[in-house]
């Protein structure tokens, strides 16, 4: 099959028709395919039918949001020539815990059609999917030209799958394993790269648990002249890390491992200098256990970061505030709440450029801690970095009066994502619900395309995010709203949402009603542990037919509550692969 | 005047002779805890349970030990483990640390936190020690007797 099929021009009948002859389809093509958008890329298809076939034939890249919303043959039949697909599966809240095992989302049925339709695929992205190891290895055997295997929140495999990538996927650049609930049975896997194989630029195995054989690691560094992102597990000591990093001073991207090593003098230089080589660093995480006595040895480097990951080291106030002004760069920040508010002065202070942060709870399970940061931590922040418009926050306390100032200060947020950690807390200085904190965020940031919310909340903030916020995509609602108006508020205004994920909210029949016009133009709706019943999904899925409602049910709840339901748009109608606790309505 | 209340124990000031405070405190355990909340992924729990070697000084040894305070649930496993390491002292029956040759001899568990002062052993809960705890020192000290 030739991979890059040309359609034949039918040139009569252009010149019969009445208008002028209109662009040549392969100049069409050309053209499309410097829009790379995704959106964009939608939208051409919407033009007119010359426009819809020439996307179709020139499209090489493909996202589908929710792996359910399509079938693979679908795809298949309309585009002919993808080498790029990133899949997502499970709703988002299955991070918590929130879904159960073996709900779907399996990759495997995709892959068979793949193999057949798309010999050179070459690359798979996906997120919260199901993935076995028989996956892997039909992967790593069926697409010779495969470069890029990317897998963030997956689960299903195991380290034997990575061998299989690892010994047959020949031309691979990038192999990037992130978050993933997998079966680490020993680090083998990475000696399985021949010593002939040389492509590889990315390397990201920072969340596998076992040791690698460090001298396969190291020369596999050696001979991938290409390597720009090279990210290790925490079983690799800092003087392995040093020997890797003079092996490839041309990285960009560095994930350390272990910073808890004991180094005598002529280490730490030697580390130091290592890292000082590395010209075109913009990127550090791992860091595990580090600590003030090693931590200098990244100084040499800090000039130039602009992404620096510190959520894995437990530092305090202290030492960042002595890192910190070694960063005057950084763009994006992400540290433990163990630096407390006064570590987050430092960094209102020193990184005027910052345009990201997020604060991760260090103990958030644990309710005597009476450290973490709090609403100061994030006012300073904001008073520092004006051009903040990312912020990730884990909280145990907060104030209207704060968050007001902190959007004044930076009005252009984009996704705020405030997480006050005990449920439904109000302000704690005046009593308050948090309704007006999150009335000024959709009031002040125009541009606000995701939000999540806590604390204390009525309606009233409902009301404000219906009302103001026009460009909110992403909602995050938990343990708040007093009655269905809230529900009802949204689902009537916001009209960009496309992803609405709530749980433990007072929220009924009549607010999931509510939304009914706006479903389909949203990629899914998760509710769970509200006021839903049986009876309200079956409602909704009567009136609507062309999105799926599935609820999962609770074993020791009553047989008319709908304990976790979770509606989605598509195209293929209700899934086939349904385990036995998913009632499709 | 009662010396008492000024004596130097193991436990809560005003506890009298209760025993050293454990890890658990009353305080944890009121609210049953939430699935999924605080919305944290998996491989971000646990960060605080590596390793935390500290320095251990005892006055009167020739040098130090280090131990790792992750390792222990509460104080009273803390100071087993110490005894162990040192052996250079033993619990008396008025719940002291006190030297095994010479019994009038005692030890003060005191430990240096975060922001560098000295302070005595057992305030606090466990795991707010554990984590503001940057090392150890067992000071000696001959009771005076008033």
């Amino acid at each position: 099959m030739d991979p890059v099929r040309k359609r034949t021009k039918d040139l009569s009948k252009s010149v019969d028709s009445a208008h002028l002859a209109p662009f040549p389809d392969e100049v069409l093509e050309k053209v499309l395919s410097l829009v790379k958008s995704h959106k964009d890329r939608s939208s051409v298809s919407l033009v007119c039918k010359d426009w819809y076939n020439a996307d179709r034939w020139s499209r090489s890249k493909i996202f589908i949001g929710n792996c359910y919303s399509v079938s693979p043959e679908i795809v298949a039949r309309r585009f002919p020539n993808i080498r790029s697909v990133t899949l997502k599966g499970k709703p988002r809240f299955s991070d918590f815990n929130l879904v159960p095992q073996n709900w779907g989302a399996d990759i495997h049925s995709w892959l068979v059609v793949f193999a057949q339709v798309y010999p050179f695929l070459e690359e798979l992205r996906l997120k919260r999917m199901v993935v076995s190891d028989e996956s892997l290895e039909f992967l790593a055997n069926s697409f010779p030209g495969f470069k890029v295997l990317s897998l963030l929140s997956c689960d299903g495999f195991s380290t034997d799958g990575l061998k299989a990538i690892a010994t047959h996927c020949k031309n691979l650049t990038e192999l990037d394993i992130q978050e993933n609930g997998i079966d680490d049975l020993g680090g083998g896997w990475l000696s399985c790269f021949p010593e002939t194989f040389v492509s590889l630029e990315v390397l990201n195995f920072a969340s596998l648990n076992s040791d690698v054989t460090f001298d396969a690691l190291e020369r596999l560094v050696s001979r991938c002249k290409a390597l720009r992102v090279l990210k290790v597990n925490k079983h690799i000591s800092l003087e392995q890390i040093q020997k890797l990093l003079l092996r490839a001073p041309q990285l960009m991207e560095v994930g350390t491992g272990s910073f808890q090593q004991e180094l005598v003098p002529r280490q730490f230089a030697e580390l130091e200098t290592a890292f000082g080589s590395c010209k075109n660093l913009h990127t550090l995480s791992g860091l595990w256990e580090a600590s003030s006595v090693y931590l200098p040895v990244i100084y040499p480097a800090c000039a130039n970061l602009t992404y620096l990951n510190l959520s894995y080291a437990t530092l305090q106030s202290d030492e960042l505030s002595k890192l910190l002004p070694n960063c005057s760069n950084l763009r994006r920040l992400w540290v433990l709440d163990t630096v407390e508010d006064k570590g987050l002065e430092a960094v209102g202070s020193s990184c005027p450029l910052l345009e990201e942060l997020r604060v991760f709870p260090a103990d958030p399970f644990d309710q005597d801690m009476v450290h973490g940061v709090t609403e100061s931590g994030f006012v300073a922040v904001s008073s520092g970095c004006r051009k903040l418009h990312y912020v990730l926050y884990f909280c145990r306390q907060m104030t209207n009066a704060a968050v007001a100032t902190i959007v004044k200060n930076c009005p252009d947020f984009t996704h705020f994502r405030l997480c006050i950690m005990n449920p439904g807390q109000a302000d704690y200085l005046t009593n308050d619900p948090m309704d007006e904190a999150f009335g000024a965020v959709v009031k002040t940031c125009t541009k606000l395309q995701r939000l999540a919310v806590s604390g204390l909340l009525t309606d009233k903030t409902f009301e404000y995010i219906g009302k103001y916020a026009k460009n909110l995509e992403t909602l995050s609602v938990a343990f708040a709203g007093s009655s269905d108006r809230g529900m009802q508020s949204v689902m009537e205004g916001c009209p960009k949402l496309r992803k609405l994920e709530i749980r433990d909210c007072p929220f009924g029949n009549e607010a999931l009603l509510s939304g009914l016009d706006k479903y389909e133009s949203m990629r899914s709706l998760w509710m769970s542990a509200c006021n839903l019943t049986m009876n309200g999904c079956r409602q909704l899925a009567k009136n609507m037919p062309r999105l799926n409602v599935e609820v999962i049910k609770d074993e020791e709840s009553d047989d008319s509550e709908a304990d976790k339901v979770y509606v989605y748009r598509s195209v293929v109608g209700p899934r086939r692969d349904a385990p036995p606790f998913v009632l499709t309505l | 005047m009662n010396y008492e209340e000024t004596e130097l124990t193991l436990g809560l000031p005003g506890r009298g002779t209760k025993r050293l405070l454990s890890g658990e405190a009353t305080t944890k355990g009121d609210k049953p805890m939430v699935v999924g909340w605080p919305p944290v992924k998996e491989h971000r729990k646990g960060i605080t349970m590596s390793r935390r070697y500290v320095k251990v000084a005892v006055d009167g040894a020739p040098y130090l030990r280090k131990v790792d305070l992750q390792s222990y649930g509460n104080y009273d496993e803390l100071l087993s483990a110490l005894q162990e390491l040192f052996g250079c002292f033993t619990e008396s029956d008025e719940k002291k640390l006190v030297d095994c040759v010479n019994g009038t001899l005692e030890y003060v568990p005191t430990y240096e936190d975060k922001d560098g002062d000295w302070m005595l052993l057992g305030d606090v809960p466990w795991k707010m020690f554990a984590q503001s705890c940057k090392r150890l020192r067992l000071m000696t000290r001959t009771p005076s007797i008033c």
